[in-house]
């Protein structure tokens, strides 16, 4: 089986033309297995959110190398050389997004938002014009019952609260039967218990389906909690790539110095120091 | 207080002030040249525009008639006008409902968010044409084409208007939020996909609202096209003055302003539950 996820060689700078050239992400290269579950940590700025647009192909990498660029998932290719694969529409449909924003249409039902997830599978003419069937709406449904928002299927998305409306997200890449799921800072706009009730549902989910996960975070307590394996990124490169356990406070600031701080704030690691407590989720994580 | 205060100063006390800056003799030759320009332009314009106050008072006598006819409305033939205004309605309807038909396709296409540079451009300056020119030079033209009356109208307004709503379109499309897209696109939809799910609920509520304000000016414009010959009730009022029958055309007028002030406050509340 092709790996989840395969990023070689892969950079992208922002401000060619200007005197100042942003590395956002500097030659990373990278392979997520099927069904593993990846945090990926650093500062803001470290080049996260452009690697995971890199992977879905909303963000194009650098042209490079002959050879370099390359991303792929379950074999298809996403991009390559700096140019969108021809195939991406065929990769796309099973990697589910989950954005920091949410990134649902406010004003349609949240079953609509949830609907879209299908439209990759669908007869696109179909899917154009909105014609859902009972099959498509009955594991919409279901999709919104897994993730315990069942209840607000009828409302508009914009109605529902930040860490509901990151549960429709969740619930749309559920209906699109994604294989792998890449979370933008899922959490980032949260309040703690939102965060932790939305990150239980990523890894429930995860865990359930044999999703491929890889989320983005800006706090490390949630990823030594929620993941096996951790990613750390700094000035756009991969600065550590493995086990969570080694990852803690002393050696963050070894890894960061100064900058650290964003990644500790001792507030958040009490949070996440009652999680595998409480949760059967993280007991068979760890 | 303070100019008390500096009338008391004496002038050796002044000569030791500083002096206030001067300003330069070129600025303010510059500024006598502008202020000529401008008084030089408003009397060309003058003569140009053959403006002459005296005549309002030379043929007082036809004010006189004019204004006391007017204060006569003659409804006699109301049911004319009401008809005639319906043909009015229907040419603002027609001419709106095409135009937002049409206007929506092209809003689309020309917003540089959701298509490339080089579609958007071309179809711009096209929008940019058909509002460049008048609905009453349009109506001069299909007149000329479909001959006088109302339909002359419906496609004046259409080429017209389809001009505006595709600009006020394409501009509500620009300030979309781009992350509902993203989130379509992510799932792996098609670019028409991304339109229907991520855009169009976004605009949805201000294209109905500029729809709706466009269908209320198009009233009063198809109002004026009816002078020209494109049907209506503005038909119906110039023959009334060609026939010098001002009562008749201030029942005509008094009718026109009732239904474009009733409609106006219809389409406002309808607009105010969707913005």
């Amino acid at each position: 089986m092709a790996a989840a996820l395969q990023l070689d060689r892969v950079s992208k700078t922002y401000g060619v033309t200007a005197g100042s050239q942003l590395r956002a992400v500097d030659n990373v290269t990278l392979t997520i297995n099927d069904g593993e579950r990846v945090a990926l940590i650093g500062a803001s700025g470290s080049g996260k959110s452009t690697l995971i647009r890199i992977a879905s192909g909303l963000v194009l990498a650098d042209k490079g190398a002959p050879g370099t660029g390359m991303v792929r998932s379950f074999g298809v290719s996403v991009q390559q050389g700096g140019r969108l694969s021809r195939e991406v529409r065929r990769a796309r449909r099973h990697i589910g997004l989950v954005f920091q924003q949410f990134a649902l249409s406010g004003r349609l039902t949240v079953l609509t938002n949830v609907l879209v997830g299908a439209l990759g599978r669908m007869n696109a003419f179909r899917g154009t014009l909105g014609l859902f069937n009972a099959d498509e709406r009955r594991t919409a449904y279901a999709a919104l019952a897994e993730v315990g928002i069942q209840a607000h299927a009828a409302k508009r998305a914009r109605e529902l609260s930040g860490g509901q409306q990151q549960r429709v997200a969740i619930a749309r890449a559920l209906v699109q039967g994604a294989k792998l799921v890449l979370a933008d800072e899922p959490i980032a706009s949260l309040d703690p218990k939102s965060a932790k009730r939305v990150m239980d549902t990523l890894v429930t989910m995860s865990r359930d389906h044999g999703i491929a996960l890889v989320v983005s975070l800006h706090q490390v307590d949630y990823a030594t909690a929620y993941f096996d394996r951790v990613i750390a990124m700094d000035a756009g490169r991969v600065v550590f790539d493995g086990p969570a356990s080694q990852i803690n406070a002393a050696f963050l600031t070894e890894l960061y110095g100064a900058s650290a701080e964003e990644l500790i704030l001792p507030s958040q690691f009490a949070v996440g120091a009652s999680v595998p407590a409480e949760t059967p989720v993280t007991q068979t994580v760890s | 207080m303070s100019v008390s205060h500096a009338a008391r100063r004496t002038a050796a006390d002044l000569a030791t002030m500083p002096a206030p800056p001067v300003t330069p003799l070129v600025t303010r030759l510059t500024r006598l040249a502008l202020g000529a320009i401008v008084i030089a332009v408003l009397v060309a314009a003058w003569y140009e525009a053959e403006m002459n106050p005296a005549q309002l008072v030379r043929d007082a006598g036809n004010m006189a008639t004019l204004g006391a006819d007017f204060l006569r409305p003659d409804f006699t033939d109301w049911d004319v006008y009401f008809d005639a205004m319906l043909e009015t309605l229907a040419i603002a309807i027609w001419g709106t409902v095409l135009a937002v038909i049409v206007g929506i396709p092209f809003g689309i296409l020309s917003a540089e968010n959701v298509v490339p540079h080089w579609v958007a451009f071309p179809i711009r300056r096209v929008m940019d044409a058909c509002r460049a020119i008048n609905e009453l030079v349009f109506a001069l033209i299909f007149i000329a084409a479909v001959g006088l009356g109302p339909f002359a109208g419906v496609l004046a307004l259409f080429i017209h208007t389809t001009g505006v709503v595709a600009k006020l379109f394409s501009e509500a499309v620009e300030a979309i939020d781009p992350a509902p897209v993203e989130g379509i696109r992510g799932t792996g939809g098609t670019w028409l996909q991304e339109i229907i799910y991520g855009v169009l609920p976004q605009v949805m509520p201000l294209w109905i609202s500029y729809a709706l304000y466009r269908f209320e000016s198009n009233v009063r414009s198809a109002t004026v096209l009816g002078i020209v010959g494109g049907g209506g009730i503005g038909m119906t009022f110039n023959e009334t003055m060609r026939g010098f029958l001002y009562s008749q055309a201030a029942a005509i007028l008094i009718i026109v302003v009732l239904t474009v002030s009733l409609l106006d406050m219809v389409s406002q509340k309808v607009r105010k539950r969707f913005i």
